[in-house]
């Protein structure tokens, strides 16, 4: 096995992280299979409203008489599709400027990493929620306030690396035989940045699953009937404290899945950053 | 020092205009006219166009960010559609609870955190540290409002320690108004009966809050303090005769803390942006409260005078940041 | 006359991830009152552990399996942690670390440092610590003593810390001082200043001096007497003039073979120490040593004492 990885699965932490996030993955993929019934996501069946967790409901029933363990279990590829849309979409804007003022210099690059001190400035959250009430509340907009406020990190950590390969000795080479500068940038730099890119996007997916889960629960998310876990919290809290059930299965979700990814994340940051692993 | 607090303020500059043209592009980037949304639904267009020159929707951008900008510069962010009166105003008579919250959690974080954080190191390896770290994963991927409606559900409801939401019981007569803030006023009013009442309430708010922070707070202090205790001066303390308890606390403590003096720093802002949500659970009269309201109701104005507040404050306390670090080490200033 | 320090037999190992590592494996030394006590052997042979040991400060995992410490008529080994701390490290024991520029905390004031020591350990008051660290940084030739207290470690150089932190070891007037190599990280010049300074040191605050190095030159400068260690092992011990003069053991005449000023050649010593849990069964030297023969190599050789007091571990010795 290849050294990195032997050093990746010594680390006990980071491996519960992982088992954590493969089982949230296949959750998330198979759902519907798993969920007693998998018909709640939308279906109400008002006989049997707010009981509290027994065998045939494990979690309990929602106040339209759902099974929350259902819902949980189907709430996950939402949670899913979401980070991984939002944490793509900023890649795709973050990478390609971090690699552009990276590798030239001049006003363009300075304007892009202006934007994103200033950007980052503000806590992503506060930003994110202006953008998406300016956008007009919908969990399409959330994504994308979402996103246009995650990107600087990338541009950040891909500009340090092009700035750093950019003197050095193999890109002189490369110029030399006569590569262009897209092919160098793409093929040759971006790869040297992989792994910074790979960490911080891992943290990336559970960081955001979190804040959607707070837009969801503003009601700036995701809209009834989904069975979004923040979304869930915000509805049961008219029915507390008697179904205390409502509230807490799903905020468990919450936890046990942005766990997964930190702790993973933070394995991974402990191979890739060697003052870090020192510590460790 | 002065050099480099000036250099530090001049460095800021940049920032404060970037944080204003962001600000007024989050309202021109999107496309929907806000004097439509101003004049209501059953305005006519040229109610409509009376608003876009009343608020000078119709000049050119350019003109309209300086009159922004120059608005901005003076505290003036227009009205809020919710309660009628001048945002600024209403930021004004929020701020103070808002700040007694978020220093209640600093005081919390930091005053838990860094022990823990210290304990954790000296412990390397052994279960207490393990344990601590997964504790302190949890304590940033726990989300706060979930954990406001649980600590409510037992501490309030269930066990009835702490009241369920405010700053003060209804039935309580409020102490004079003097800084704004309720413990402060009720202690320089000599209201001790206020004094326990709003700490009592100030209690799960502040614990909610701190949770996030005090995990950041152990893992960065832990990591510090690992990196200090290999330090060759660390051997030659020990080898001096240093008592174990003031070579810990005292002498290598203040070298691990810079890193954490960077996060106490981000901290502080991240517990204003916490403090919307935990705000509007508790009921907490503060800035956070207003933005939620705000958000609801489609109160731009409060949403942009906000967002503004807090990348000043945060820029603000970026600095005052890089002064603390200096004053620990002193290298720092000299390097800067 | 009584030493002031003996060390006998000390057995310590350290806990690593290949089983434990006998660091020291029978090491020896004595140090008389008044005198300087070179300690000498390569990198890797064990010395920081001796003086580890002898302070109480072995790293976590580090353990003395057998011998003795005696201290003034004590066994340190029976001082519980606390004892150490309170009675022996920095008020009887002055310590000068190897390197003058990682030694001193960084983010403290040179004077918060150096008073935090004698807070515990110096009589009298504050204000009495204050004018005696100023005497001795003014007998150190450090300038302007009183306003070098106010300063931090970076703004001194390297030769300049050193001084500091020599006035340090003697700020609570020590009988023993232990010295780890303490001219190494500093330029010729200086490091010839502070052994001149430290030999003038010695008789003037009567002081006995421990004094490890891995350079026979800087022994045969400023000590009295002279033990060589080898793979955790005293392999020769005695007075400096007879050892340097006509050298009892293989390795210490390797040694000083190497020494720049004295070489017939720029070949070391072939080889290198062997790791703590690889050792030799027979003589620990005889892998590498031009004179081995057969027997060396099966059978560990005793301390013998030879001529004027010198002792030699090896079967060659006269």
């Amino acid at each position: 096995m290849n050294p990195v990885l032997r050093k990746l699965a010594r680390d006990v932490p980071a491996m519960i992280g992982l088992a954590i996030v493969l089982v949230v993955v296949l959750i998330a993929i198979l759902g519907p299979w798993l969920a007693p019934y998998p018909g709640d996501a939308t279906a109400s069946h008002l006989l049997r409203r707010l009981k509290p967790p027994t065998m045939a409901f494990p979690f309990g029933t929602d106040n339209l008489g759902r099974d929350i363990y259902s819902r949980v279990i189907l709430g996950a590829r939402g949670a899913l599709q979401v980070a991984m849309a939002v944490v793509g979409l900023a890649m795709a804007i973050g990478i390609p400027l971090g690699l552009l003022a990276g590798y030239r210099n001049g006003f363009f690059s300075e304007l892009i990493m202006r934007v994103c001190d200033v950007v980052l400035a503000i806590p992503q959250l506060i930003l994110a929620l202006a953008l998406a009430q300016m956008m007009g509340p919908s969990l399409q907009s959330a994504m994308l306030a979402l996103s246009l406020t995650y990107w600087p990190f990338f541009t950040r950590i891909v500009y340090a690396d092009a700035r750093r390969l950019r003197e050095s000795l193999f890109v002189d080479a490369l110029h030399g035989i006569g590569a262009g500068t897209g092919r160098i940038v793409f093929l040759h730099i971006l790869p040297n940045a992989i792994s910074p890119i790979i960490v911080r996007a891992t943290i990336g997916l559970g960081f955001t699953i979190l804040t959607a889960a707070v837009l969801g629960f503003l009601g700036m998310g995701a809209t009834p009937p989904a069975p979004d876990w923040g979304l869930t919290i915000a509805q049961s809290r008219l029915y507390l404290p008697d179904a205390w059930w409502y509230a807490l299965y799903p905020g468990l979700a919450i936890l046990l899945t942005v766990m997964g990814f930190n702790l993973l994340g933070d394995g991974l940051r402990d191979l890739v950053d060697p003052r870090l692993r020192r510590s460790r | 020092m002065t050099r480099f607090l000036l250099l530090r303020v001049g460095t800021a500059i940049p920032s404060l205009i970037g944080l204003l043209v962001l600000t007024f592009l989050l309202i021109h980037a999107v496309p929907s006219d806000p004097a439509v949304s101003l004049a209501g639904d059953a305005a006519t267009p040229a109610q409509i166009a009376a608003i876009r020159h009343q608020y000078g929707f119709d000049l050119p951008l350019w003109r309209q960010f300086l009159a922004y900008a120059w608005k901005a510069l003076h505290f003036d962010f227009g009205e809020s559609a919710f309660s009628h009166r001048a945002v600024s105003l209403d930021i004004a008579q929020r701020l103070p609870a808002t700040l007694e919250l978020v220093i209640a959690s600093l005081v919390l974080s930091v005053g838990i955190g860094i022990p823990l954080g210290v304990f954790s190191a000296l412990r390397h390896n052994q279960w207490p540290d393990f344990l601590l770290r997964i504790v302190s994963v949890a304590g940033v991927a726990v989300a706060a409002f979930w954990v406001a409606i649980m600590l409510q559900l037992y501490f309030s409801m269930r066990l009835g320690w702490f009241p369920l939401r405010g700053e003060l019981s209804p039935d309580m007569a409020p102490p004079l108004r003097i800084t704004g803030s309720v413990i402060l006023d009720s202690l320089l009013t000599g209201r001790f009966d206020a004094f326990g009442n709003a700490l009592s309430h100030l209690v799960l708010p502040a614990v909610t809050l701190s949770l996030g922070g005090m995990s950041g707070i152990v893992r960065f202090t832990r990591a510090g303090m690992l990196e200090t205790l290999q330090q060759d001066f660390v051997a030659y303390e020990r080898a001096m005769g240093y008592p174990s308890g003031r070579l810990i606390w005292r002498y290598v403590l203040r070298n691990s803390v810079t890193a954490t003096v960077t996060q106490i720093g981000l901290l502080f802002g991240g517990l204003i942006a916490g403090g919307v949500v935990v705000e509007s659970i508790y009921d907490w009269p503060g800035v956070g409260n207003y933005t939620v309201q705000a958000i609801l109701t489609g109160d731009r104005q409060v949403m942009l005078a906000v967002t503004l507040m807090i990348g000043v404050i945060y820029t603000i306390v970026n600095i005052l940041t890089d002064l603390v670090q200096g004053l620990i080490d002193p290298r720092l200033l000299r390097r800067a | 006359m009584i030493p002031i320090l003996e060390v006998a037999g000390l057995k310590v190992s350290i806990r690593t991830d290949a089983g434990p590592a006998r660091i020291l494996d029978d090491v020896g030394l004595t140090l008389r009152k008044g005198r300087v006590l070179g300690v000498v052997g390569e990198s890797g042979c064990g010395k920081s552990t001796l003086i580890r040991a002898i302070l109480g400060i072995l790293p976590r995992g580090g353990a003395v399996d057998a011998g003795t410490i005696q201290f003034e008529g004590e066994n340190l080994l029976v001082f519980t942690e606390a004892e150490m701390v309170e009675r022996i490290r920095g008020r009887r024991i002055g310590f000068i670390p190897q390197d003058p520029l990682l030694s001193l905390n960084p983010v403290f004031k040179v004077g918060t440092q150096m008073l935090e020591v004698m807070r515990r350990h110096a009589e009298g008051t504050r204000r009495d610590h204050v004018a005696r660290l100023v005497s001795l940084l003014k007998r150190l030739r450090v300038p302007s003593p009183e306003a070098a207290l106010e300063r931090y470690p970076h703004q001194f150089s390297g030769g300049q810390r050193q001084r500091l932190l020599i006035a340090a070891a003697l700020a609570c007037q020590p009988g023993l001082v232990i010295a780890d190599e303490p001219t190494t990280a500093l330029d010729v010049t200086t490091q010839h200043e502070i052994l001149l300074l430290l030999r003038e040191l010695v008789d003037e605050f009567d002081l006995s001096l421990l004094f490890v190095t891995h350079d026979l030159g800087v022994v045969a400068e400023l000590c009295d007497d002279i033990t060589v260690i080898y793979a955790g092992q005293t392999v020769e011990a005695g007075p400096v003039a007879p050892v340097l003069r006509t050298p009892g053991h293989p390795y210490t005449r390797a040694l000083i073979g190497c020494h720049p000023e004295r070489a017939t050649s720029f070949v070391g010593i072939p080889g290198s120490v062997p790791p703590a849990t690889r050792m030799p069964p027979g003589c620990r030297f005889a892998p590498r040593c031009a004179e081995a023969e057969t027997i060396c190599g099966a059978n560990l050789p005793a301390q013998a004492p030879g001529q004027d007091g010198v002792l030699v571990r090896c079967i060659h010795a006269p």
